[in-house]
């Protein structure tokens, strides 16, 4: 088998897994917009936030301890105790959850019925402020985020491809990881919008706000429910991005990278922000491996976005996105 | 009191469609045009006009641009940045090309550079609207920013990266480069922000800016009594990228003078002026002043009180602006969505009955 397929396939692996990572943020996306509309650019910075939060738990940072000092002139940063990644997790959820019920209680609560632009301008503000509370709870610095999960090239794929094509594959662990845990994740919330009977509220919200409000849904409750669904995928997002690259204000732009992806997509389906995460990903990878070096490498920054628009141009509403429909 | 239309007459079909119907309003436009042509030029020194007056009036060009795209013709566009980046990288490859040329031409030329590109990116709003199109022009900021970061063509194969304005003049005059006389620069960017304010506004007013304003208020509709989608939508993109180019150009030649592109001209640039028109009200021209002042006062009044009269940290006080920021971005779009200038119009009507309310 030539050299170039051989190091194709690596690629085309390494971009599925990459792939899976960029679905597991869009889903945080679609969630959201299908059921409140909202489409939410602060998916990224939430993400972000979710891993300060949790690095900040599990090392005893004191929160604001910056602005504390700055102010009253003292000089606190650590509580002085190291917590568990289970513990640190727990309590970060907590955060994500009290946060999604702020967001519905000060802000969402007043843009019912306007339009989706507007909605997304909010999501935008949303998004610069919870940058600046971010850094300010926790601090600007490069954090190590470290909740043991595996890392360092899989020495079982190494050997096994080194015995069939002569060439050891570099897949990483922690990529194999978080694919299974995306898979996981993805099954768990699919089955918990099948079957269960807030999942059923929140699919009946999605279908139709009106509808759902006058069989006694209440709206509130399940927005407030969808951001921390949301906040929860955004933490699992974080913990994955923030072990690979460290946590840092770079992890906040994933949200620039799902973007595409549910273009390709669809912003409604689910399916569809699998699909496109796979596409986007796999696509990225193999464009920067084969032309990239033609033309000065670096595509990854905007490959998927020109993707996406030129695959729009020809299917607006993506790949399984609902046919869009107008009338005066 | 002052402000009111009673004994006003007009006699003349031009007098009546004036854009300035009201005389005290018309006699504040002039004293503003007296005080900003004839009275700030011999009092700026260099710290005002770096610190201010040149961002604000850069600031403004682009936001007028970038208003008449999204508040008038209701294309969202979070693409600036890179259309900025188009028109700086332009007028270097101009500046370095012609050095004998006046750079105000150069300037001119490198708008109509932006135009052409911005129509280029334009094309899909013909298929694509609302948020998707808004995600689309981010194609557009990622691939010029990167286009300008890795053909070397674009900035002279310099080892840098970086472009640098050289020194060029108008009518004899240094504006740019290090050695540029503070109200030399100030009154350049303000011919520039004059004339691209006149000529937003007039078109704005005129078959063309209703055709837009048609277009935002609903495409089927406005299609369907006649307005052409293609030509309405792509001459929005063609002025607002225009105006734009103008202001890019500007931005690297006279106020920075050094330009690396994805720092100056990243996605945060595109965010920023969209907040501009946000906080300032959209579909206005006074609005696109207003939030460009609003967000070029913001960090330095943050950064006087809070870090030279408080003694916070310097980032402490960048984070605080964030939260600001956002936070203002929120609080307009819930309890004001037509900004700054809402609340001036709001004012004016106020004071039109004060202080005989009868």
């Amino acid at each position: 088998m030539p050299d170039q397929l051989i190091f194709g396939m690596e690629v085309f692996l390494n971009g599925l897994m990459a792939g899976v990572l960029y679905a597991l943020v869009a889903l945080g996306f679609v969630l959201i917009y299908k059921a409140s509309g909202i489409f939410n650019y602060a998916q990224g910075v939430m993400a972000l936030f979710a891993a300060m939060t949790l690095v900040g738990v599990m090392e005893g940072q004191v929160p604001f301890s910056h602005l504390i000092n700055a102010v009253l002139g003292t000089d606190v940063h650590h509580f002085g105790w190291h917590l568990p990644a289970l513990i640190g997790i727990l309590t970060t959820m907590a955060v994500m959850v009290g946060l999604a019920w702020l967001v519905q209680k000060i802000i969402f609560k007043h843009l019912v019925g306007q339009e989706p632009i507007i909605l997304f301008m909010a999501t935008i503000g949303l998004a610069y402020f919870m940058e600046g509370l971010g850094d300010m709870m926790w601090g600007a610095d490069i954090k190590k985020l470290d909740v043991g999960l595996p890392q360092g090239i899989n020495i079982w794929i190494d050997e096994t491809t080194y015995g069939i094509f002569g060439y050891g594959f570099f897949i990483d662990n922690l990529d194999i990881v978080a694919t299974i845990i995306a898979a996981i994740l993805v099954a768990i919330l699919v089955a918990f919008s099948q079957y269960t009977k807030q999942g059923r509220a929140m699919r009946a919200v999605a279908d139709d706000h009106q509808a759902a409000l006058s069989v006694g849904v209440s709206l509130n409750f399940i927005w407030v429910m969808v951001w921390s669904v949301a906040g929860f995928v955004a933490l699992v997002a974080g913990i994955m991005w923030g072990t690979k690259s460290g946590v840092q204000f770079s992890l906040s732009l994933i949200a620039l990278k799902a973007l595409p992806v549910l273009m390709l997509g669809g912003f409604t389906s689910i399916p569809g922000a699998i699909v496109g995460g796979l596409i986007i990903g796999v696509g990225e990878k193999l464009f920067e491996f084969a032309v990239g070096p033609l033309i000065g490498g670096a595509t990854e920054n905007w490959f998927a976005y020109v993707l996406a628009l030129i695959f729009l141009v020809f299917r607006p509403q993506g790949l399984f996105g609902d046919k869009i429909i107008e009338r005066v | 009191m002052f402000y009111r239309e009673a004994g006003d007459f007009k006699t003349s079909y031009q007098d009546d469609n004036q854009t300035f119907p009201i005389k005290f309003d018309r006699y504040r436009y002039y004293a503003v045009l007296f005080a900003a042509f004839a009275v700030i030029p011999f009092l700026v020194n260099d710290y005002w006009v770096n610190a201010i007056f040149l961002p604000f009036l850069i600031y403004s060009i682009a936001a007028i641009g970038l208003n008449i795209l999204v508040g008038y013709c209701g294309q969202v566009s979070l693409g600036t940045g890179g259309f900025m980046a188009v028109g700086a990288y332009a007028v270097y490859k101009l500046m370095t090309a012609f050095p004998d040329v006046s750079f105000a031409i150069h300037v001119v030329l490198a708008g109509g550079v932006t135009a052409i590109v911005g129509v280029m990116f334009g094309l899909p709003s013909l298929r694509i609207k609302g948020f998707y199109l808004a995600v689309a022009t981010l194609a557009a900021q990622f691939f010029l920013v990167w286009l300008f970061n890795r053909v070397p063509w674009f900035y002279n194969y310099s080892a840098s990266g970086q472009i640098n304005a050289p020194v060029r003049t108008v009518f004899g005059v240094e504006v740019t480069g290090p050695t540029a006389e503070p109200w030399a620069v100030y009154l350049f960017c303000l011919v520039f922000l004059t004339l691209c304010a006149i000529i937003a506004r007039n078109l704005t007013r005129g078959s063309v800016g209703r055709k837009w304003m048609a277009i935002r208020d609903m495409d089927i509709a406005a299609e369907i009594i006649g307005v052409n989608p293609l030509t309405a939508k792509l001459s929005a993109f063609a002025v607002s990228s225009f105006f734009v180019g103008i202001s890019g150009a500007l931005f690297f030649g006279v106020y920075l003078g050094a330009v690396e592109v994805g720092e100056a001209f990243g996605i945060n640039k595109s965010f920023l002026v969209l907040f501009m028109i946000i906080i300032g009200g959209l579909g206005s021209i006074f609005g696109s002043f207003a939030g460009a002042a609003f967000l070029v006062l913001l960090p330095v009044l943050l950064k006087n009180v809070l870090v030279s009269g408080l003694g916070w940290p310097t980032d402490l006080a960048a984070h605080l602006e964030f939260m600001i920021v956002g936070g203002l971005i929120v609080t307009f779009l819930i309890l004001e969505p037509h900004g700054l200038a809402q609340l001036w119009r709001v004012a004016k009507e106020k004071l039109r009955l004060w202080p005989f309310p009868h």
